[in-house]
C-alpha cells in the first residue's frame, strides 16, 4: 500500500488539492473547511518535498498519467527545475493558510468561507500543475484552472475596486492563456505531438518555419502576461492591492513565479536556448523589458499612499531582477533569477503578511495607517522592516543573496555587465526610498489618538508573519540549500537544450 | 488562388481575432468587451479544428477500408477549450452584475470617474 503511494507520488502532488477543493465546499461547517485545506496543504508540501529529494541527484522521474504511455499519454515530468519551484509553492501555500484562519474570518463572511477555501485549493492545484506537467496543452489547461479560480479569491476583496481590478486580470489574463493556445496551436501543426520532451527532439527539423517563430513569439507574450513583465503589468497593481491579505499573500509570492517557469520550460527545454536566443532576439528584448520593469516598477513604487500597491509595485521591479538573470544567458545568471525567485517569495510573503496583520487591526492598509505603528505593533512592525531589508538587499537577508549571484553573474559579461550592475544598485537605492518612507512613518510618527488603543496583531497571524521573517534571515546566512537547489536547477535547464 | 481560397479559414481566423481583440481593447461596456473576448477564443477554436482537417479524409472510426481520416485530437483538445471560455465568459458576466450592483454602470469610463482614478 505504501509502496503505491509513494510510486503516485506525482499524481498526488495535483490530485491532493483538486480533490480537496469540493471537500471544502460540501463540507460547510464552520471551522472545517479551513482545517481540511490546510491539512491537504501539510501533505501537498510533505509530498513536495519527498519529490525534491527523490530528484535531487539528477534523475528525472517521468509519471505516465492513467497508465498511457508518453509521448501519446500526458505525462508528468519531475526534474530538478520544477521540484524546486513546487516546493517553494507548497511552502508558501500552508503559511497562508496558517495564517488565513483569523485573516479570512475577519474579511470574508462566513457562509462564503467554504467557496473560499475551495478556490483556494484550486489555484494551489492549477500552480502546482503547471508545474508538474509534461505535456504542452496541460500546462494551458491548469493555467486556466489557477487563474479562474485567482480571479475568484480576488473579487473576495472587500472594497468594490477588487471587481474592477478583477475583471482587468480576467481580461489580461484570458488574453495571454490563448496567446499560449495559439502558441501551442502552431507547434501542434508543425510537429503533431504536445508532449514537451518530445516536442524538443522534434521541432529543431522545422525551426526553420515561419510558423514555429510565429508559435515562439505567441507563447513568450502569453507567458509575459502572466509574469506581468513590464510593459503587460497593468493587471498587477491593482488585483494585489484590492485582494484579501491572504489572497495577496499567497499569489504574490507563487502566480508570476509560476509564469516565469512558463518562460522557462518553453524558451530553455521546448525550444532550446540556441533558437530562442540564437535566432531569435528573445536577451536584448528580455533585457530591455527588465531593465525598464527595475526601474520604473520602483520607481512607481516610491509614490504610492497605499502600502499594498508599493508592494506590488516593488514586485514589478523584482520580477525585472529574476529575468536580468535569464536574459544574461548563462548558468550562473539562471541560477541567480531562480534563486531570486526563492528568495523574493519569501520576502514578499513575509511582507504581505505583516501588512496583514495591519490590516487586520486598522481595517486599510494607507500610509496614515502606519503612524506610530512601531510602538503599538512592535512585532508586525518588525517582521516587516526584516522583509524590507530583504527587499533593499541588505546583508544577512535572502535580498542579498541573490543580489549578490546577479552581480557576480553580471560581472562575467563585460559592458552589459556593467550597465546591469548599476541598474541593479539603482533599483536597490529606489528600494531604500520606499522601504525607508514607510519605516519612518512606523517609528517616527506618533500615532493618532484612536489609533493610539489599537493593540498588537493576535498570536495566529503572527507566527505565520514571522515564520517567514524568520526565513528571510535563515535563508540569508545560511544559504547552502537554496543556492545549491537554484544551480541545479539552472543546470538542468541549461543541459537541456 | 492557393494562398486566398485554399486557407480561407485561416483569413476567417486572423480577421474574427482582430475583431475579438479589437472590441476586448476599444469598447468601454463591460459586457461587450466579454463578448470580444468570446470572438477572440472563437478564432483559436477555428484555428485549431482547420488544422485538423486533411483533403477526403473520413471521420476517424475505425474500420475497413478507411486509411485516411481527420486528426481527432485538435478537436478534443478545443473540447476543453471551449469549456474554459465557458467557464471564463460565466466568470466574467457574474462580476459584471456585481460591478453594476456596486457601482450602478457597467460602462468602464464611468466606473473609473466613480473610483476618481484615471
Amino acid at each position: 500500500m505504501m509502496n503505491l503511494l509513494l510510486d503516485d507520488l506525482p499524481a498526488l502532488q495535483v490530485m491532493l488539492p483538486l480533490l480537496c477543493a469540493p471537500l471544502c465546499f460540501i463540507l460547510r461547517i464552520k471551522g472545517l473547511p479551513w482545517l481540511i485545506a490546510f491539512v491537504t496543504s501539510i501533505l501537498t508540501f510533505a509530498v513536495s518535498f519527498m519529490l525534491f529529494n527523490q530528484v535531487a541527484d539528477g534523475d528525472i522521474l517521468s509519471y505516465a498519467m492513467g497508465g498511457w504511455a508518453p509521448p501519446w499519454g500526458i505525462e508528468y515530468r519531475v526534474d530538478r527545475l520544477n521540484s524546486f519551484f513546487m516546493l517553494l509553492i507548497s511552502g508558501i501555500g500552508v503559511v497562508a493558510l496558517l495564517f488565513a484562519r483569523k485573516s479570512v474570518d475577519s474579511e470574508i463572511i462566513a457562509c462564503k468561507q467554504s467557496i473560499f477555501y475551495s478556490a483556494f485549493m484550486l489555484c494551489l492545484a492549477g500552480l502546482l500543475g503547471i508545474l508538474i506537467t509534461g505535456d504542452a496543452f496541460n500546462v494551458f489547461v491548469f493555467l486556466e484552472i489557477s487563474a479562474l479560480s485567482s480571479y475568484v479569491l480576488i473579487s473576495f476583496g472587500q472594497d468594490r475596486r477588487a471587481l474592477t481590478a478583477t475583471f482587468q486580470y480576467l481580461i489580461m489574463g484570458t488574453i495571454g492563456a490563448t496567446m499560449i493556445l495559439i502558441g501551442l496551436g502552431f507547434m501542434y501543426m508543425m510537429t503533431g505531438t504536445l508532449n514537451m520532451a518530445d516536442l524538443a527532439t522534434r521541432l529543431p527539423e522545422v525551426m526553420n518555419t515561419n510558423t514555429i517563430r510565429t508559435a515562439f513569439a505567441f507563447i513568450v507574450i502569453g507567458a509575459s502576461i502572466k509574469l506581468a513583465l513590464f510593459p503587460l503589468h497593468i493587471w498587477l497593481p491593482n488585483a494585489y492591492s484590492y485582494a484579501p491579505s491572504v489572497v495577496t499573500v499567497f499569489l504574490a509570492a507563487t502566480s508570476t513565479k509560476v509564469a516565469l517557469y512558463v518562460l522557462l520550460r518553453f524558451v530553455f527545454t521546448v525550444f532550446g536556448a540556441e533558437f530562442a536566443f540564437g535566432e531569435m532576439p528573445l536577451q536584448h528584448i528580455l533585457m530591455f523589458m527588465a531593465v525598464l520593469a527595475v526601474l520604473t516598477g520602483s520607481l512607481c513604487a516610491v509614490f504610492q499612499t497605499n502600502i499594498k500597491h508599493v508592494l506590488a509595485y516593488s514586485s514589478i521591479g523584482q520580477i525585472g531582477y529574476m529575468v536580468i538573470g535569464v536574459a544574461l544567458l548563462t548558468t550562473t545568471g539562471l541560477a541567480a533569477g531562480i534563486l531570486h525567485v526563492f528568495n523574493h517569495a519569501i520576502m514578499k510573503a513575509c511582507l504581505f503578511l505583516a501588512i496583514g496583520c495591519v490590516y487586520y487591526r486598522h481595517g486599510s492598509a494607507r500610509i496614515e495607517d502606519f503612524k506610530g505603528i512601531g510602538k503599538t505593533m512592535p512585532w508586525t512592525m518588525a517582521a516587516f522592516v526584516i522583509g524590507g531589508l530583504g527587499l533593499i538587499g541588505m546583508p544577512l537577508t535572502v535580498g542579498f543573496i541573490s543580489k549578490w549571484y546577479l552581480v557576480i553573474a553580471a560581472m562575467e559579461q563585460g559592458a552589459i555587465g556593467a550597465i546591469t550592475i548599476s541598474i541593479i544598485l539603482i533599483g536597490s537605492l529606489l528600494a531604500v526610498a520606499y522601504v525607508w518612507r514607510i519605516v519612518e512613518v512606523a517609528y517616527f510618527n506618533e500615532p493618532t489618538k484612536e489609533k493610539a488603543q489599537i493593540k498588537e496583531a493576535p498570536l495566529a497571524l503572527l507566527i505565520p508573519t514571522w515564520i517567514m521573517a524568520l526565513a528571510t534571515i535563515y535563508f540569508g546566512i545560511k544559504t547552502d540549500f537554496s543556492v545549491i537547489a537554484a544551480t541545479n536547477a539552472a543546470t538542468t535547464l541549461m543541459g537541456a537544450k | 488562388m492557393d494562398t486566398i481560397a485554399g486557407l480561407f479559414n485561416y483569413w476567417i481566423v486572423i480577421v474574427l481575432m482582430m475583431i475579438g481583440f479589437y472590441v476586448v481593447i476599444a469598447d468601454s461596456n463591460l459586457i461587450k468587451k466579454i463578448i470580444g473576448l468570446n470572438i477572440f477564443q472563437t478564432s483559436v477554436f477555428i484555428l485549431y479544428i482547420s488544422v485538423a482537417k486533411i483533403d477526403g479524409g473520413a471521420a476517424p472510426i475505425l474500420e475497413d477500408g478507411i486509411t485516411n481520416y481527420v486528426n481527432p485530437l485538435p478537436h478534443v483538445l478545443i473540447l476543453t477549450a471551449i469549456v474554459v471560455g465557458i467557464a471564463t465568459t460565466a466568470l466574467g458576466l457574474a462580476l459584471i452584475v456585481r460591478i453594476k450592483e456596486a457601482y450602478n454602470t457597467i460602462e468602464e469610463d464611468e466606473i473609473h470617474e466613480k473610483d476618481g482614478t484615471l
